[in-house]
């Protein structure tokens, strides 16, 4: 079994794990203390063979290949796509040169992203605010016009608003293994390729919705609950119900005693934890359909989770310190 | 004259047959390999030869041979990789064209070395001509019991099979190539696995340049060491390169390694020197994506030794002061051109020509693109040149497949060499208007 170092955390992992996996298995640990070393992800999704790999966001510097072979690697790697050798080193946030290399993955994902949050229903839940907050720029630099499609319906319940899609290909890998019809996939070519059905065909079968829940963006979102609310203004409970189709583990999203969604649960690395049939997320919107199990806890990395806020706010009031203190300096 | 392997008979009339291809010594390495000698055999003659691939990236061709997997019982291909897209590179049509059978030659002389029964040609849209003349060859081959079951009475049977391409640039990376064979979309997959562990269908295979396995049969039938003389250096052999743009004679030659660049662009043997008697400014030598360098640094190293056209001069200096070898595609350009113009073109073409997978490929080159168009239409601003320096940093080596190399790296040295000429365009784009020709 393979020792793997991450920005100085070492642990042992079996044969075949991922560096990224390693990362988060570090992370994961009882008793780690200490900042995120994970990668961020848009397109690796540990439920989804074959994904990871695209978008890039994962990047990391492998500065000792292994024990037999230390030479470092000659590039950055994808982490959710590199296994890890024995006594392989690797730096993440330590490497400025990862850092930068990352700012420009997340300013590449930008530039023709039409960073309209304030009317997405994504927003709050949205892995590339995530990641543009934790790693991008504060201005653009791109000043052309940018990429836009028409909103097409994929479905009864399901959106498709490739203007804001990111190419991560979780979707086609989603329906392609989940589902036995595959639909839909990339058409065209480079900055012109979009997600499509081809014919506008409608996604139709028990488990198109998970579409939507591996969507790191608001590609896809769900037409039930379509401008209903803010998921910040949201209660997530978790609820179960006996399904014959699925688990019947949910989250459910409430708004006083109505319930505006239903979606998988989402661990820490916003993956869903089991998929759900389609009855489940668009068809079981009174609370009599589920027994609540409480209120669902929510990782800090959201802007759901209040202490996040803070701690923003937190680092705001060290920053604008910081600066006041070297414009008095130079004075 | 410099000694000619692959086109040593190209004018003979009627080459392009197989009967006056044979009266020529042809098909002689596969009679020699096929009853005299083991797979192994060689395989360890190419290793000698130093023959090292001619698609681009210089690969030693032996080593990479003995890379492939052989497990028991698992079907083995060798791919030829005639996509031939790159801009600048016309040479693996120019011998398809003339002369099939020496790549029909090679690849069963090859196949036998890697115990493949199955090999394709992969051959981009642009040349659905070109594949007619395989087809006729491969034809022609199959009559004589060249191809086939039991290759000349031997135990060794196999089929070469053309696949005409849809005329997408990615579809000549190797792995994107073996998507499109297998009928899928010409993605580029993520390695690893190498094609040596899983290529076509999951299966071990080799995939190499036309040139690369046009160059096999010369080395089976003289052998690996007399092949490793010709050239200098780890450049061993002969190689193509396609001259084109502001020279007198353009067209394909083949030129021992190791030529002077100077002695290239200016003898009567090669390029004869420059158009209309006008200077030299820039040479873009082994295809669109290889670094620009001006005539100073192409004529000569930054040390002041004369430039070879050898894989080790071309990249002398790194790319600070040096290129690359590449494909050969050798584009020469006169005082009267625009490299900004230029470069833009090619720009284009990256962007086009993207998959569109990876974010910085996909985005990069478009983002690209558009600033070189505007700072041609002289809309450029003051912070563009170095925005494009950020940009092309960004996309180098962090992609899945070289594709965003090939796209950053004529924008990177475009600037590194000639940047008061993106300056000039932005800060007086009337005088550049007037002066430059339109490419
Ligand atoms: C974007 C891109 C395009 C390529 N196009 C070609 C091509 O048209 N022909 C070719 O022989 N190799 C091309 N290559 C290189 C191939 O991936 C591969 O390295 C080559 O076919 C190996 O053969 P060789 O070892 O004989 O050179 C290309 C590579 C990239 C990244
Ligand atoms: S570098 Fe470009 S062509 Fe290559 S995989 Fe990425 S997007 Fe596709
Ligand atoms: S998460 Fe690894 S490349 Fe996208």
């Amino acid at each position: 079994m393979p020792k793997v170092t991450i920005d100085g955390h070492s642990i042992v992992v079996p044969d075949g794990t991922t560096i990224l996996q390693a990362a988060r298995m570090i992370v994961d640990a009882p008793g780690y203390i200490g900042e995120n070393i994970a990668p961020p992800t848009m397109c690796y999704h540990s439920k989804l063979k074959t994904s990871g790999g695209y978008c890039r966001s994962c990047i990391v510097k492998v500065s000792k290949g292994s024990e037999k072979d230390p030479r470092p690697m000659p590039k950055l790697v994808a982490s959710c796509r590199t296994t890890v050798m024995d006594g392989m080193e690797v730096m993440n946030t330590t490497s400025p040169e990862v850092l930068e290399a990352r700012r420009g993955v997340v300013e590449f994902l930008l530039i023709n992203h039409p960073l309209d949050c304030p009317v997405c229903d994504q927003a709050g839940e949205c892995h590339l605010q995530d990641l543009g907050y934790e790693n991008g720029g504060s201005k653009t630099r791109y000043d052309f016009k940018r990429r836009t499609f028409a909103k097409i319906d994929i479905g009864p319940f399901i959106k498709l608003h490739m203007t804001r899609c990111i190419m991560c290909f979780r979707c086609v890998k989603a329906a392609d293994q989940l589902t036995n019809n595959r639909y839909q996939g990339m058409l065209f070519r480079g900055d012109a390729s979009e997600i499509s059905t081809y014919i506008e065909k409608a996604i139709d079968n028990d488990f198109s919705g998970n579409l939507i829940d591996v969507c790191p963006v608001g590609a896809l979102t769900d037409r039930t609950f379509r401008f209903k609310s803010r998921v910040w203004f949201t209660k997530p409970m978790d609820a179960h119900r006996s399904c014959t189709k699925c688990s019947g583990k949910v989250a459910l999203w409430e708004k006083g005693n109505e319930i505006l969604r239903v979606t998988a649960r989402k661990d820490k690395w916003g993956e869903p934890e089991s998929w759900i049939c389609n009855e489940c997320r668009f068809e079981k919107k009174n609370i009599n359909d589920w027994v609540i199990e409480g209120p669902r806890h929510i990782d800090p990395h959201s802007v759901i989770s209040l202490n996040h806020y803070e701690n923003v706010v937190a680092t705001m009031k060290l920053d604008v310190a910081k600066q006041q203190k070297q414009l008095a300096d130079k004075k | 004259m410099g000694k000619k392997i692959l086109l040593e008979h190209i004018n003979v009339p009627g080459i392009k047959g197989l009967e006056v291809y044979r009266q020529n010594g042809g098909y002689a390495s596969v009679e020699k390999a096929l009853k005299t000698m083991a797979p192994d055999a060689v395989v360890e003659e190419v290793k000698k030869s130093g023959l090292r691939g001619r698609g681009g990236a210089g690969f030693p061709t032996g080593m990479k041979w003995s890379f492939l997997a052989k497990p028991e019982g698992v079907e083995r291909y060798l791919v030829v990789n005639a996509d031939e897209s790159e801009p600048g590179t016309f040479k693996d049509r120019y011998l398809m064209e003339r002369i099939p059978h020496i790549l029909i030659e090679g690849m069963i002389t090859s196949s036998f070395a890697l115990g493949a029964k199955t090999s394709y040609i992969y051959i981009r849209g642009e040349y659905f001509y070109v594949s007619r003349i395989l087809e006729a060859a491969i034809e022609e081959a199959y009559a004589a019991g060249l191809l086939g079951k039991n290759i000349l009475g031997s135990n060794f049977s196999h089929d070469i099979f053309v696949q005409v391409g849809a005329g997408a640039y990615i579809c000549g990376e190797e792995t994107a190539l073996l998507e499109s064979l297998e009928g899928k979309r010409g993605n580029p997959r993520i390695k690893p696995p190498f094609p040596a562990i899983a290529g076509l269908y999951s299966c071990p295979t080799v995939v190499n340049n036309v040139e690369t396995i046009a160059s096999v049969p010369y080395i089976v039938m003289n052998g690996g060491d007399e092949y490793a003389k010709i050239g200098i250096g780890r450049s061993t052999g002969t190689k193509l390169i396609s001259a084109s743009g502001h020279i007198n004679k353009p067209g394909v030659y083949e030129i021992e390694m190791g030529v002077p660049v100077e002695e290239f662009i200016y003898s009567e043997e090669y390029c004869g020197g420059i158009l209309n008697g006008k200077k030299l400014k820039a040479v873009v030598a082994g295809g669109s994506s290889v670094p620009i360098l001006p005539a100073d640094l192409i004529l000569k190293t930054e040390k002041g030794e004369p430039r070879l056209m050898s894989y080790e001069s071309l990249s002398d200096g790194g790319f600070a002061t040096g290129t690359m070898l590449g494909s050969g595609g050798f584009m020469v350009y006169d005082e009267s051109t625009s490299i900004v113009k230029n470069l833009y073109t090619f720009a284009r073409f990256y962007h086009h020509e993207s998959c569109g997978q990876c974010s910085p490929c996909r985005e990069g080159t478009g983002w690209m693109e558009k600033i070189l168009h505007r700072i041609v239409e002289g809309h450029g601003k003051a912070g563009d040149v170095d925005m494009l320096w950020d940009i092309q940093r960004k996309i180098e080596g962090n992609t899945i497949c070289p594709l965003g190399d090939a796209a950053a790296w004529p924008v990177a040295s475009a600037i590194r060499h000639f940047r008061k000429e993106f300056e000039e365009y932005i800060n007086h784009p009337e005088r550049i208007r007037d002066k430059m020709p339109v490419v």
